[in-house]
């Protein structure tokens, strides 16, 4: 296989999709935190949106604008309680033309 | 809030809450069915691959007029390490027949199809409506739901949960635990747009012929995971998922991971050029029969993905969903029309029907092969394609080595790598749990 890939665009992949982001109602929420948890530290990589990064205080944060509802985090994050997870409101969200 | 009272609500349209309420509604029940989606479909996501003889037995003559892509009349199988794969394919001209078995289907536009058949059969179908929680009596009962669109409760003699792999209303009302990393996988998957020529000619195809590519080795770096190539008419799926657990074992990135695999000699020619139109994720329930939780209790049942139905070995998921949601219909039925009420008791015969059909009896042929591919991944996914591969290559490499020498070079590379014990046990285990 080809030599190791630069970091990943997923930005760019996120591109092609449509969104009807819900301004000021984020469907996933993290929980205040002073040190995140092995498992909210996880997202960081296992989000196949890549939602979720560190910020300069090395805490981890989310933006759910992109997010394409498969609901890992909510699996991962599952034990700890680290996250808040619900659908989007109705009709909100991503929406898929082929899925 | 909705004052009318409902025979049944239906949590969700997908493959399952579609099956469920369409057999219901075609009944003659008073049916609700509610959806998330700015329409049936917009939510799903699948391979996808739709099983002719379940939807026969929901919709006889789908054909006609469901929006389907190609049927398939080839499966390759690929173990693939960094720059191989050996594959093994079965192409007949007798799945060029006039009631093909299975095709390859866009989910969006199927599921909106699908759909209309709901409505048409008479079902009330909302969307753009989150089910937020159920709503139970002072026993406990489930009664009905509650939605992000009106306030108040919903009420029905029955609830129908087809809400899919993640589940959030049966979990968060303890219905059932919420599935564990390493019961499901995480999939990702791009459309990629070409020419319907082009596409043909890469694959082999003629007309509405179609193909599955299902690859396995180094492309998931030891986790336990697959990837997949389906021909469409003017599009390509390809995708590949892994355990959830894994991921957050190993830091893998799962779009990382989709570009290794686009990358690999063998796959990058079949996809050059294409346009990506969309990229998607979804998770897969692996942990089979051991991970199926409560399929019903007073006043509801619970069907398709988010009752875990999925049969990993053969890529089975949605055929089990639909097979699953027109059971559940069908013993919701059959208490009905006995004019009893929708108890545990009376419910449990969703189960028993289950029991009797090909989806727990696939499911429990399979019951130990969930784990075995998890604990023994890094053999599985990695080191056996490797030595496959390197086992293929000095077969067909003609370089003036004596073909003795060759088979005990191929020979002492498998023990080397798994010693002879570590070889008959990996293939007694195997054997074991795929009887």
């Amino acid at each position: 296989m080809n030599a190791e890939l630069p970091s990943m665009r997923v930005e760019d992949k996120l591109y092609y999709n449509r969104y009807l982001v819900d301004v000021g109602r984020p469907h996933v929420k993290v929980r205040a935190h002073a040190t995140p948890s092995p498992q909210l530290l996880a997202l960081l990589k296992a989000c196949p949106a890549r939602c979720y990064e560190l910020n300069e205080k090395g805490q981890v944060e989310v933006t759910v604008d992109g997010c394409i509802e498969c609901g890992t985090c909510r699996i991962i994050s599952g034990p700890t309680g680290d996250i808040e997870w619900s659908y989007p409101r109705g009709g909100y969200g991503v929406l898929f033309k082929f899925g | 809030m909705i004052d009318e009272r409902f025979d049944a609500i239906v949590v969700g349209a997908g493959m399952a809450g579609n099956a469920a309420a369409l057999t219901m509604a075609k009944r003659g029940m008073n049916v609700l069915q509610l959806e998330r989606g700015e329409y049936a479909g917009s939510k799903n996501v699948q391979g996808a691959i739709l099983y002719a003889d379940m939807m026969e037995k929901l919709i006889p003559d789908f054909r006609e007029e469901a929006p389907l892509e190609r049927h398939l009349v080839e499966q390759r199988f690929w173990i693939m390490d960094d720059r191989s794969h050996l594959g093994m394919q079965y192409r007949s001209d007798d799945f060029n027949e006039e009631r093909p078995n299975r095709y390859t289907i866009i989910r969006a536009q199927f599921d909106k199809w699908f759909s209309s058949k709901v409505r048409e059969a008479g079902a009330t179908v909302l969307c753009e409506t989150t089910v937020t929680d159920l709503a139970r009596d002072d026993h406990g009962r489930v009664i009905g739901v509650r939605t992000d669109r009106r306030d108040g409760e919903i009420h029905a003699d029955v609830v129908v949960l087809a809400e899919g792999v993640i589940g959030l209303l049966g979990t968060r009302a303890g219905l059932r635990p919420r599935p564990e990393p390493d019961k499901v996988a995480l999939a990702v998957k791009e459309m990629h747009f070409l020419p319907r020529e082009t596409i043909e000619a890469r694959f082999n195809l003629e007309g509405d012929e179609g193909l599955v590519i299902e690859a396995a080795g180094t492309i998931s770096r030891g986790m336990t995971g697959m990837g997949f190539i389906y021909a469409n008419k003017e599009c390509i799926s390809l995708g590949i998922g892994c355990l959830v657990a894994d991921f957050q074992r190993t830091g893998e990135t799962p779009y990382g991971l989709l570009d290794h695999f686009k990358r690999h000699p063998s796959v990058a020619p079949l996809i050059a050029g294409s346009e990506v139109k969309e990229y998607s994720a979804h998770l897969i329930p692996e942990g089979g029969y051991k991970a199926i939780p409560q399929l019903y209790g007073e006043g509801w049942v619970v069907a398709g993905d988010a009752a875990q139905l999925n049969n990993a070995v053969h890529r089975e998921g949605s055929n089990l969903a639909m097979t699953s949601g027109r059971i559940a219909a069908e013993a919701i039925l059959e208490v009905k029309s006995r004019g009893d009420r929708m108890t545990a008791k009376n419910l449990s015969l969703y189960k028993r029907m289950l029991d009797d059909s090909f989806v727990m009896k696939d499911l429990k042929k399979y019951k130990d092969l969930p784990t075995l591919m998890h604990t023994n991944s890094q053999n599985y996914f990695l080191t056996y394609p490797q030595l496959f591969s390197r086992a293929m290559q000095n077969f067909v490499r003609v370089d003036g080595m004596p073909k003795a020498e060759k088979e005990k070079m191929t020979l002492k590379s498998f023990v080397k790598a798994r010693s002879w014990t570590g070889l008959f046990g990996d293939a007694f285990r195997f054997a074991r749990a795929w009887r």
